[in-house]
């Protein structure tokens, strides 16, 4: 559905990709882990168009999108939910999920999608006439992912959707993530929490200092990645310890 | 009736400001940008209702529209054909293409007509007076409270109850997201210059009307007074804008009638410490944004 070769993207001067490759097939719930600065974000961003690739491509359902505009990668089923949740603070919840519908508006669905929102998340319909930014943050992780969904994504992209929540709330979004590709949703998700990643996903891709350190199912990676030295240790030259 | 009269024309004053300072702000808000060259959008539109209204045989409310509607299209044009271009660069170079349109217009009214001013028609309903409860108000002043009452209700519509509008809100706050949601980026941009183009020519109007006169630098007063006006009301919301108009108004006539006559020269340098005090007590304006991005807890 989604192939990523040989990308190459950067963020300002600093924070880059070198030759990334990596796939996510129809169905799948894909992690994408790493630590802070590790490259997960830029990668989502080439992918959704923000930042344009320097080199490489990414195609998506067998068409090139890699200079694509990100209104344009939307509509062809991209939907990304970023880091830091972006809700439109000034804006209503359902003026949040209306921009959510915006890429493939259909008056006649759009009653029935907003019903299915709230049954995934009553407290969006508890909320639904405030403004976005006075919603808690796991709420509003809920409305982020929600207004993503509004556009009917055939790959959902969550980039940290645990950053910042208390504990329980972060129960919460991986019980939902997992409900949502019971439902057929795609997902490649970002995560700094691996292990609870890990224990979801179908496959796993390790990015450490910007390029893949290490790519297969939960099983391979818990065997032969030491997590704990990625995360808590590892110097310049030896990012993360591999043992194949 | 001085109160009543003082009312009026104060409000009329307000409103007309606060149109000037909202379609400053209406481009400031998505782009960040200051554009200067958003008096030349009013004095376009002067020499519009001058050039038409030379004809002779036009309603003078045909004229007024197709000036109001011209200086849309110019603002509009100014964005695709300068402002696209250099809008990923930095902001610099988009300041400085700001000021080289407004050269640019400038020069071409400057050039093939004339420097000097030029008479611009008005129907005699605009300097007639009406008596309201005793009260003496130019007809005009009426007019420009009427149009900002109906442009300001359209304008809240459109903001609220339009996808377009609450994409136009929502770019303002966050534009990267804005696109994530499938928003075109040049629709938003275009959609606010040609709505801060339209109100330049709904003032310019009125500006132009005061003196029925319109010169190449007629711009350069109503620019000014936007960009004050949005520094007391507050740059980043339309709210402000408005609010910081109508403060304008009421501060300008106050002085204008409590100063004595030999100071009333000053009265624009009065105005000047009072925008200085705002910068240094007060920079985000008298409307801070009413919310914050998230609650704690």
């Amino acid at each position: 559905m989604l192939t990523v070769a040989d990308l190459y993207a950067s963020y300002g001067a600093i924070r880059a990709v070198r030759d990334i490759s990596l796939e996510v097939n129809e169905g799948e719930l894909v992690a994408l882990l790493g630590v802070n600065g590790a490259g997960k974000s830029t990668t989502l961003k080439a992918i959704s168009g923000v930042l344009r690739p320097i080199q490489g491509s990414v195609r998506f359902l067998g068409e090139e999108i890699g200079n694509r505009k990100p209104e344009a990668i939307v509509k062809r089923g991209i939907s990304l939910v970023p880091e830091g949740r972006e809700i439109f603070g000034g804006l209503t919840v359902e003026e949040n999920l209306r921009l959510g519908a915006f890429s493939s508006f259909d008056r006649g669905r759009y009653k029935a999608d907003l019903e299915e929102m709230f049954a995934l998340f009553p407290i969006l319909k508890e909320r639904f006439h405030q403004a976005g930014g006075l919603l808690s943050g796991g709420e509003q992780q809920m409305l982020a992912i929600a207004r993503a969904l509004m556009s009917h994504p055939k790959l959902l992209m969550l980039d940290e959707p645990s950053l910042g929540l208390s504990p329980a709330m972060t129960d919460q979004i991986f019980e939902l993530i997992v409900a949502l590709k019971e439902r057929g949703t795609t997902i490649l998700l970002v995560e700094q929490n691996a292990e609870r990643a890990l224990e979801i996903v179908d496959r796993a891709y390790l990015l450490a200092t910007g390029s893949l350190e290490f790519a297969g199912t939960p099983e391979e990676m818990k065997r032969k990645v030491d997590l704990t030295s990625v995360y808590l240790g590892g110097d310049e030259d030896e990012p993360c310890e591999v043992h194949l | 009736m001085i109160d009543l009269e003082f009312a009026i024309n104060t409000i009329s004053l307000g409103s007309l400001y606060a149109l000037l300072a909202l379609g400053l702000v209406f481009v400031y808000g998505i782009l960040k940008l200051v554009n200067f060259a958003y008096g030349e959008y009013i004095m376009i539109a002067g020499y519009a209702m001058y050039v038409l209204g030379g004809f002779g045989y036009i309603p003078w409310y045909v004229t007024m529209i197709a000036a109001v509607l011209f200086a849309a299209l110019v603002s509009y044009t100014t964005e695709l054909v300068a402002f696209r271009p250099v809008r990923t660069k930095s902001m610099t170079a988009m300041l400085v293409t700001s000021f080289a349109v407004s050269i640019f217009l400038q020069n071409l009214v400057l050039i093939p007509v004339s420097p000097r001013a030029r008479a611009v028609k008005f129907p005699a309903i605009f300097s007639h007076t009406l008596t309201v409860a005793g009260a003496t108000v130019p007809v005009r002043n009426v007019l420009i409270i009427g149009t900002t009452v109906l442009l300001l209700a359209g304008l809240t519509l459109l903001m609220k109850k339009t996808v377009l509008g609450i994409a136009m809100r929502a770019a303002a706050d966050k534009f990267t997201t804005t696109r994530l949601m499938g928003v075109p980026a040049n629709l938003v941009i275009s959609a606010t210059f040609i709505i801060s183009g339209f109100l330049a020519g709904v003032v310019s109007v009125f500006w132009v009307s005061r003196s029925a006169s319109v010169d190449p630098l007629t711009g350069s007063m109503p620019l000014l007074i936007a960009f004050i006006a949005t520094v007391l009301g507050g740059m980043h919301s339309l709210q402000g804008a408005v609010i910081g108009g109508f403060v304008y108004g009421l501060l300008f006539n106050v002085l204008s009638i409590t100063l004595p006559v030999s100071m009333i020269s000053y009265r624009d340098a009065i105005m000047f410490v009072i925008v200085i005090l705002f910068l240094l007590f007060r920079p985000e304006g008298i409307w801070r944004k009413g919310y914050t991005e998230e609650r704690v807890g």
